[in-house]
């Protein structure tokens, strides 16, 4: 199991654009840590998810 | 009579504690974008007594920024960055101040930020504040950032707050509330934010920030 902001999803063995591409995130307004580490946006294409990781997915909205 | 520079660091450590003031004065922390996020920022810093502020912003004073950003409406169609600089040196004159009135992209940001050791994200757009998290978090690893992501609108002021992704990244904000959602930024809402990034900042340089 793939833990995404705290929900445990059956997701090992995807990557992680792979998963993106199953949700409505939108990838240009998003950073993606996994077990403590970011995942830059290039890298989403090579990020295999792996039993028991931990993942956060930051979705930015606008204003500032 | 403005105080000597002596007058007013002894003033800093009176308050904070000769350790702790030191710290503050010795830190470096960038600001990007010099908004209604930004530009408070930057005046908590300066008033804390945080050594050096970098200040980067492409943009100009507009009189749509009055409402919330902490320029006069004198400065309207003057730099970000002049302006800032300038409300900053009546407050406190002594903070050294370096400024790059640019946009900042994946190409130059990390020459941009070399010389500091803190940087709060103060953009508008996502897509921004993506990119800059990305390249921080990434490519400059022992730097780190306080981002901000849901501020606007007239919602409750105590949904906002700082969370801890990891022990370099810190979030602020509701994270829901979007700019072009209802009616937009207020500036009580944005101070909100931007104290709690600026408040993040002085207890990482505290470090007292892990618990």
């Amino acid at each position: 199991m793939v833990k995404i902001n705290g929900k445990s999803l059956d997701i090992a063995g995807k990557t992680l654009a792979e998963y993106l591409e199953t949700t409505d995130y939108d990838a240009k307004r998003i950073a993606v840590e996994r077990n403590e580490e970011i995942i830059p946006k290039s890298q989403y294409g090579q990020t295999l998810l792996t039993d028991g990781d931990s993942v956060e997915i930051v979705s930015f909205v606008g204003g500032g | 009579m403005i105080p000597t520079k002596e007058e007013m660091q002894k003033a800093l450590r009176d308050r904070n504690g000769k350790d702790l003031q030191d710290k503050f004065f010795s830190a470096t922390v960038a600001v990007c974008g010099l908004g209604g996020l930004g530009s408070n920022i930057a005046i908590a810093l300066a008033r804390a007594g945080i050594g050096k502020l970098i200040l980067i912003d492409f943009d100009q004073v507009d009189i749509t920024n009055l409402h919330r950003q902490q320029y006069k409406a004198s400065q309207i169609g003057r730099y970000k960055t002049d302006a800032l600089s300038e409300n900053l040196s009546e407050i406190a004159p002594y903070v050294k101040i370096q400024t790059h009135t640019e946009r900042m992209t994946e190409n130059n940001a990390v020459a941009l930020l070399r010389d500091a050791d803190i940087i709060c994200e103060a953009f508008d757009h996502p897509e921004a504040k993506a990119m800059l998290t990305d390249i921080v978090l990434d490519q400059m690893r022992e730097k780190y950032l306080i981002a901000a992501s849901g501020m606007a609108g007239l919602g409750n002021a105590n949904n906002i707050k700082t969370r801890r992704i990891t022990k370099q990244f810190y979030l602020c904000g509701d994270e829901i509330s979007d700019v072009n959602d209802g009616i937009g930024l207020v500036s009580s809402r944005v101070m909100l934010c931007a104290a709690h990034q600026a408040h993040m900042v002085l207890r990482i340089l505290a470090d007292n920030f892990d618990t």
